[in-house]
């Protein structure tokens, strides 16, 4: 188990490694001139963007430099930086990237750990009755109505509640985080925010409920169809024991197993979502120091993104030994 | 023993016809197309992914009244009157000034017979732009999922057939590429598309290339895996004693073996393939204006409030049309699924 851990933490570090490397590569394609015409673009904007940044940044990814030496030292510049934990200094916000990042998952994270809690509170139970019943007229409602769940643009789906519970209803408010009307303090504060992100949490609820109410049908019916569960029929056990003790047991291992490996991700921010609600989640962050041109910050979140992804591997590969004792890691 | 085979349903029937006579023989194929069209869902699908095609590639050869960017300049001219009221001398004069103003598109009209779902807010006709947008989706999707599926089984192929070294070179390859984050990076290489100053209709198609070269290590996973297996069998044996060449080894005998899980990821992709399209264009980063695309038709709405509330017709119906398309090809890949698991048994 040590030794596989340790195999995996190394394998980890060189997907970082390719990881970085691509996506340096992609920011040198960048025309030099191009970079400068969008920092003139933010500094426009009200935004001003230092010159010592900016020579920061010239010299952090060595972008001065077109040569083959050059770009590789201009990589290994900015991946000792990286490994320093030093992402630059973002254009737009002119503060250290890292802090940009920090200060905004929180929202991000919040509003995913809610819906995935959602999430599995009620595409568990479907997928149980799902697979209990099926081929029934339940099975087929509940597949297609998660299907359309499934086959629902976020940007579409999430306009259309906004449009109707916040624009046509006025039941909740239709963008931002906090109603900047009123001032509210503790737990009102804490309302309100709920209520900002009641729609959002819904939009992602919505559509996510449909792969993980599947993937609960095909395992719980492939442990329906197993041995033991004939075994405990025949001992005469009630249905409803046999379902919720015996079979939902097992179905738990791949759930517990995707759950681990969800986890790092709820940090990484919904983009399309945020940006439909105008949260100021890391996601919609992003979008917008992307769309100005903020290079320093392109990088640090891609990379952030890129580690979130492979501690997500890295979990639901280990939690999947520790779940299930058949499973030998090595 | 052979007697109790020939008269399975022919007891009282002539005994001397041979098996294959008595019998109905089913090719594999035909079952899985019986098992296919007996599911209900699979036949909406298959209904409603060609009813967008024709939509989408007959439908402007028919509707030719108006093109995918072909304004409506048939504007009204709006009347304002203004009164000035002077009092000289004790009198009273009213002074009125009418300004004539020509709007010289058509914008954001109602549904007529001229415009079966109106105008937009520049003054195309949104049913019009429809049509076009459906031909780029289903073009893209289709050329991005064919590119991933080629890629996948060559690379998975070669993975699972020659292991070791190579196996492992591939496959960490393609831990490297799952880790890359998507929308992120295609935001950086629209940025590169921008600054290389690219003709408008053919970013969606080196974005594609892109989600394309991002995407394949699933596919390469799925054969790799399938080959690992099959690659010990009998009949791989058999094909090396023949003194087969590795290409047709992996290609003829392999390959044509994981064909029914590749058909239903392959059908799954497409429908994701569509939302990701759309996604790119809703966030103006594929198909850019004057050009149609679904998403593009939807992404009025994010820069205009007036159109989100008032105006259901200008972005509802793309929206529909793209769970209608994605939808159809996630019914589809199901009921290919169930059909060609051997398991299944109904």
């Amino acid at each position: 188990m040590f030794k596989y851990i340790i195999k995996r933490l190394l394998m980890s570090v060189f997907i970082l490694l390719g990881v970085s490397m691509i996506i340096y590569f992609l920011i040198r394609l960048m025309p030099v001139d191009f970079v400068q015409s969008k920092i003139d673009a933010i500094n426009q904007g009200g935004a001003t963007v230092s010159e010592e940044t900016v020579n920061a940044m010239y010299e952090i990814y060595g972008l001065g430099d077109n040569s083959f030496i050059g770009i590789l030292k201009g990589y290994f510049g900015w991946l000792w930086a990286l490994v320093r934990l030093d992402l630059g200094t973002s254009f737009v916000y002119g503060i250290p990237v890292a802090r940009v990042i920090f200060e905004h998952m929180g929202i991000s994270f919040a509003v995913a750990l809610i819906a995935t809690i959602f999430e599995f509170l009620i595409a568990i139970p479907l997928g149980i009755t799902a697979a209990t019943h099926q081929y029934s007229f339940r099975d087929y409602l509940v597949t297609v109505l998660v299907m359309i769940g499934i086959s629902l643009p976020s940007f579409f789906f999430g306009n259309m509640l906004k449009d109707v519970l916040a624009l046509k209803f006025g039941w909740f408010p239709a963008s931002g985080l906090v109603d900047a009307t009123v001032s509210n303090a503790g737990i009102m504060l804490l309302v309100d925010y709920l209520k900002h992100m009641f729609i959002p949490i819904l939009t992602i609820v919505i559509l996510s409920i449909g792969a993980r109410m599947r993937m609960t049908r095909t395992n719980m019916l492939e442990v329906m169809n197993s041995d033991y569960i004939r075994t405990a029929r025949a001992k005469g056990l009630k249905e409803s024991v046999v379902i919720n003790k015996h079979a939902f047991r097992n179905t738990l291992i791949p759930l517990v197993t995707s759950l681990a490996g969800l986890l790092p991700s709820l940090f990484s921010g919904a983009i399309i979502t945020e940006q439909v609600f105008d949260l100021p989640g890391i996601g919609n962050i992003a979008l917008d120091a992307m769309n100005r041109g903020d290079i320093p910050f392109i990088m640090g979140y891609n990379m952030f993104l890129a580690l979130l992804s492979v501690i997500g591997v890295l979990l639901a590969d280990l939690m999947y030994g520790i779940v299930d004792p058949r499973v030998k890691l090595d | 023993m052979s007697d109790n085979i020939k008269n399975i349903d022919a007891e009282t029937e002539d005994t001397e016809l041979p098996l294959d006579k008595n019998v109905r023989l089913m090719s594999p194929t035909r079952m899985v197309l019986r098992r296919f069209f007996r599911s209900k869902l699979s036949i909406v699908g298959l209904i409603m992914v060609i009813g967008l095609f024709i939509f989408s590639f007959v439908g402007p050869l028919v509707y030719t009244q108006w093109g995918e960017i072909e304004l409506d300049e048939s504007g009204t001219t709006e009347y304002s009157v203004s009164e000035t009221t002077y009092t000289v001398d004790g009198q009273t004069y009213t002074l009125r000034q009418t300004t004539e103003q020509a709007i010289k598109d058509n914008q954001l009209a109602p549904p007529s017979a001229e415009h079966i779902l109106g105008t937009d807010n520049e003054g195309y006709d949104v049913f019009v732009r429809l049509m076009y947008g459906g031909r780029i989706s289903l073009i893209v999707s289709f050329i991005a999922v064919f590119l991933i599926t080629f890629f996948g089984v060559i690379m998975g192929g070669i993975a699972g057939y020659f292991g070791g070294v190579i196996d492992n070179i591939i496959m960490r390859l393609c831990d490297v590429l799952i880790c890359l984050p998507g929308i992120p990076i295609l935001l950086i290489i629209s940025t590169i598309l921008d600054s290389s100053e690219i003709d408008a209709k053919y970013r969606i198609y080196l974005l594609m290339i892109y989600l394309t070269f991002i995407s394949w290590p699933g596919t390469a996973r799925l054969v790799r895996g399938q080959i690992l297996s099959l690659r010990e069998q009998e009949y791989m044996v058999a094909a090396e004693a023949m003194g087969y060449s590795t290409f047709r080894k992996i290609f003829k005998h392999l390959v044509p073996n994981v064909m029914p899980q590749l058909i239903v990821s392959m059908s799954l992709s497409l429908g994701s393939m569509i939302l990701y399209e759309a996604t790119l264009s809703y966030l103006n980063l594929g198909v850019k204006a004057p050009y149609a695309a679904w998403g593009t038709m939807i992404n009025i709405i994010s820069t205009n409030q007036d159109v989100l509330q008032n105006h259901l017709l200008v972005w509802v119906p793309a929206g529909v049309c793209i769970v209608i398309a994605v939808l159809g090809f996630n019914f589809i890949g199901d009921g290919l699924r169930d059909a060609l698991d051997p398991k299944a048994r109904r």
